[in-house]
């Protein structure tokens, strides 16, 4: 039976989020929250891989109060035990000080065999995360998994980078961050999302993990790196030769441009 | 702080030659170690690699740490990792460059961590301020607004992206140093069973790129954008939308979330241009549109555009074309 851990992330959905930009501000008050898309590939895979040889899965989510709806929301698609790690201690945290507290929890839990990661996060976008908590816990991690190959006594997995695809086999414990490829991500289901309402969200601050991990480098303390200053991208239009209809001389004249410019 | 100085750049390689990347970061990297009037070197990990290292001080280093071991030969993550750290370590550069490729995005986080420092994600800007901190420019939020991060500590850490950084026209009279190191392995803890190519061409390395987006009606419908891509010698490329509805594959995905392309020419077919969009495939010298919108955003970008219906306009370019060649 393996233990896995699943990350996750409440983001607000980028369709809707709107920007001020005049002032290059981000109301994130302006969308409804989500799990984070990519996520919830790698709770399918954790999900799957329980369906086929039993197993337990913890998500755990660092963020506001607010993020215990996304984990109910892992609890209804499959997930057996959650931790919302929350405080103001935890605010404002780089991916440094992220990936330390969401390491800092996984030590607290105790063993596991398995932690599976979201390619990246739609809004911060880096997919840093996933790899900094492998090396936080000193085990390795292979990222850009579009496939589970075997999972048995060792892991194989498939992994694409570059235009080329690699069959990677890992022992246990092992971190993999996995594409949008690997799996359709299930909806949740009525018995789990009646389950999910009732569960009781375990949450820790700070103080229960003090035991394990240093305060300083929590949030925005013990983040390096800090955003200085927002701008908006210069749209440097260009003055094209725009044709109104699909006459013969428009396709002349683009077919020429082609010949002319593609070398 | 004070003990940090220079820059560092890793040269990342596939098969015994650098990835393009490299020679970018380089050309980058230069141009901030002149401003500053530091060193440049890089560090590079391969399998008899002595020639490409001669190739990356022609491209700007000063010095090239080189680690020679056939350990090195294909992506090894934890000795990459254990080497690099211990080099860092040693030479403590103010700034350490990363491409953004899969590779890049793999092993600078680790590398950070182990080093405790910041880590800047896939950058489109950097600059250099007079106090050696670097200025890490990142799209954020899908590319709508830009972020400047600094980071307070040492060295630097960022991924860069590939195809947004200029290189060096490569100079063979250009004097560098190369230091071997001595390697120290660690179980790899992870082995690879196989490697094999994906059949097709990187989107990236294109030199013509047809792409398609909303305004196409079916997956089936991409065969045309081919067909046209096949005659002119490019490859195809799409906007997010059909990759989302599983149209086709991630790779060919042009734009923020995706590929950055800069093709010789760009022709976006059935494309509105959102900013996502447009942050993949501004950098192409010529962009052609298709659409039948005129008041698409695309039509600002473009350098030539047809009002006009894709299923009318792609078939009379294709036909045009082949009376060309015929």
């Amino acid at each position: 039976m393996l233990r896995i851990i699943v990350p996750i992330k409440q983001v607000p959905d980028m369709s809707q989020v709107k920007f001020d930009t005049e002032e290059g501000r981000v109301d994130r008050s302006s969308a409804a929250a989500e799990i984070n898309p990519f996520d919830l590939n790698a709770l399918e895979a954790a999900v799957q891989i329980k369906e086929k040889l039993g197993g337990i899965i913890t998500t755990i989510s660092m963020g506001p109060r607010q993020a215990e709806s996304a984990l109910r929301d892992a609890l209804s698609r499959g997930a057996d035990d959650t931790v919302l790690l929350t405080d103001r201690a935890f605010a404002g945290a780089d991916t440094l000080a992220t990936s330390y507290t969401l390491a800092s929890a996984i030590r607290k839990l105790g063993e596991f065999d398995l932690i599976i990661c979201g390619e990246k996060t739609v809004d911060g976008d880096t997919g840093q995360v996933g790899p900094q908590i492998a090396e936080h816990l000193g085990i390795p991690h292979v990222a850009y998994v579009s496939k589970l190959e075997e999972v048995g006594e060792k892991l194989v997995v498939v992994c694409e980078m570059e235009g080329e695809r690699y069959l990677i086999e890992s022992d246990f414990p092992v971190l993999i961050a996995v594409t949008k490829d690997i799996n359709t991500p299930r909806l949740p289901s009525l018995r789990g999302k009646l389950n999910a309402r009732k569960a009781e969200i375990k949450t820790w601050g700070a103080e229960e993990l003090s035991s394990i991990a240093e305060k300083g480098r929590f949030g925005t303390q013990g983040s390096p790196t800090r955003v200085h200053r927002i701008t908006i991208p210069a749209e440097e239009g260009r003055k094209g030769r725009i044709f109104r209809d699909t006459s013969d001389e428009a396709i002349e004249e683009i077919t020429n441009a082609l010949y002319r410019y593609k070398g | 702080m004070k003990d940090y100085s220079g820059l560092m750049v890793f040269a990342e390689q596939r098969e015994g030659r650098a990835h393009p990347v490299s020679y970018e970061l380089l050309g980058k990297g230069r141009e901030m170690a002149d401003k500053l009037g530091v060193e440049l070197s890089s560090v590079l990990l391969g399998n008899q690699m002595e020639e490409e290292a001669r190739e990356l001080i022609y491209y700007g280093a000063d010095k090239v740490f080189l680690y020679d071991n056939p350990v090195f030969e294909d992506f090894d993550l934890l000795n990459y990792k254990h080497n690099i750290t211990r080099l860092v370590e040693e030479v403590k550069p103010e700034v350490f460059l990363f491409g953004a490729t899969h590779l890049g995005r793999s092993l600078a986080p680790r590398i950070a961590v182990a080093l405790g420092t910041g880590l800047t994600a896939d950058c489109t800007g950097l600059d250099m301020s007079e106090d050696g901190g670097l200025i890490q420019i990142r799209p954020a939020f899908s590319g709508n607004i830009l972020a400047h991060i600094r980071t307070k500590t040492r060295p630097q850490v960022a991924t860069v992206r590939y195809k947004v950084m200029p290189s060096m026209l490569r100079d063979e009279h250009r004097k560098g140093e190369i230091i071997k190191k001595d390697v120290e392995i660690v179980p790899s803890l992870l082995t690879i069973l196989k490697k094999e190519k994906l059949g097709e061409k990187s989107i990236t390395e294109a030199e013509l790129i047809v792409s398609g987006g909303r305004g196409l009606k079916k997956a089936e419908d991409f065969s045309l954008l081919a067909d046209l891509a096949e005659l002119l010698g490019g490859a195809v490329g799409s906007s997010r939308p059909p990759v989302d509805d599983g149209w086709i594959s991630r790779e060919h995905q042009v734009g923020f979330s995706g590929n950055t392309v800069k093709p010789k020419v760009y022709i976006a077919c059935g494309i509105s241009g959102s900013p996502q969009h447009l942050a993949g495939m501004r950098g192409a010298d010529v962009i052609v549109s298709i659409n039948s919108d005129p008041s698409a955003p695309i039509f600002k970008m473009a350098d030539y555009g047809i009002v006009g219906d894709l299923y009318e306009v792609i078939p009379k370019l294709i036909d045009r074309i082949k009376g060309e060649s015929s």
